[in-house]
């Protein structure tokens, strides 16, 4: 049985943030190998972006940009919790910071085409 | 609604160790889950082992977790409280040492209290007798509403039991005396700030905090620890940044 405090959207909130933050923290040395791939010449970069071309990477990449998204809009709540003189209703603001990172992976997606 | 309902109650029965002991109540109009326990200890087992004191919500001594939820539970209704299927599970409180049943080791969480410096400290003047004299505090004034805000805690130890901080760290001061100690940071005839800024900040202090919400969400008066405890984290830049930590 799952706790009740854990059915709690402040509690999803953080599993978010961190799990999205694990994510980023995993895809960012990825990121740079891949950029080093330049150091042997543009060819072997070019190699490596025509793999990123297919379209489950492009899918893992629209991933990541949500990732990143999530992971900015739950820590800048975490920040107004905490610094600014307000309270909030969880439930909503952590909606609206969901919201807005879907809409920033559907964004991507149409850009990516 | 008649007497002849019978509702399902699993109780924990023993310490760290043991298991759920299934009873059947007589289901009543209103009937609040302290009754529910009452009940029980009074008609079917007299060794079932429970703390109350008040039954009015005002003495937070029968905080108990009710379905996985820690509740206060002379002013939790079986109604709010019951599953869909008629059941009820009663457990001790979680973050907690149980000591028998449903009744749970107090000590530590009342000790985080004075560990958090979580009493009033008169000033320096006061110490002096012609130097007595009243100090006003307006209501209206932003210390003397912050301070309301969190004034009303009755001890109960939900919040405790509900926090993830407190179950990953026991040395956590926990939610209940960081927001006693916001209280007192608030109150302008405290003289003892440096002293209580510094007994919270460390590891277990406010900024071991998650801003998991859970304290604020469970508490059954309505306080906000989590803003408690961001008003204190506050405090704590101020008094980095070498201003009044109010």
């Amino acid at each position: 049985m799952i706790e009740a405090s854990h059915k709690q959207p402040g509690y999803i909130a953080a599993l978010l943030h961190r799990l999205a933050g694990l994510a980023l923290a995993i895809f960012l040395p990825i990121h740079f190998l891949a950029l080093a791939t330049a150091l042997n010449g543009a060819d072997a970069l070019d190699a490596f972006l025509n793999v990123t071309q297919t379209p489950v990477l492009k899918f893992a990449e629209a991933v990541i940009v949500v990732a990143l998204a999530l992971h900015m809009t739950l820590g800048l709540r975490v920040l107004a919790v905490e610094f600014l003189p307000m309270r909030e209703h969880t439930f909503l603001t952590v909606s609206i910071c969901l919201a807005a990172a879907i809409a920033v992976g559907l964004l991507f997606m149409l850009n990516v085409g | 609604m008649s007497e002849s309902k019978l509702l399902h109650v699993e109780v924990w029965r023993g310490a760290a160790e043991g298991k759920f002991q299934s009873f059947d109540v007589p289901r009543r109009e209103h009937q609040t889950v302290l009754d529910v326990v009452t009940q029980i200890q009074r008609e079917q087992d007299a060794t079932l082992s429970y703390r109350f004191a008040c039954r009015v919500g005002m003495c937070g001594s029968c905080a108990m977790v009710v379905n996985g939820r820690p509740r206060w539970t002379c002013r939790t209704r079986v109604s709010t409280a019951v599953k869909a299927d008629g059941r009820l599970r009663l457990e001790p409180l979680k973050n907690f040492t149980v000591v028998k049943d449903l009744a749970v080791e107090m000590t530590d969480f009342f000790d985080k209290n004075r560990d958090a410096k979580g009493y009033f400290e008169p000033h320096k003047s006061w110490q002096d007798l012609s130097q007595r004299q009243f100090e006003i505090v307006p209501p209206a004034s932003p210390q003397r509403q912050a301070a309301d805000a969190g004034i009303e805690c009755i001890g109960c130890g939900v919040c405790h039991s509900a926090c993830d901080v407190v179950a990953w760290n026991e040395d956590y001061l926990g939610p209940a005396a960081l927001n006693r100690a916001w209280t007192l940071v608030n109150d302008v005839r405290d003289g003892g700030q440096e002293a209580r800024l510094g007994a919270i900040s460390g590891s277990a202090g406010c900024h071991a905090c998650h801003t998991h919400m859970n304290c604020t969400q469970f508490c059954p008066k309505g306080i906000a620890p989590t803003y408690s405890i961001a008003g204190l984290k506050r405090a704590m830049v101020s008094r980095a940044l070498g201003r009044s930590a109010r």
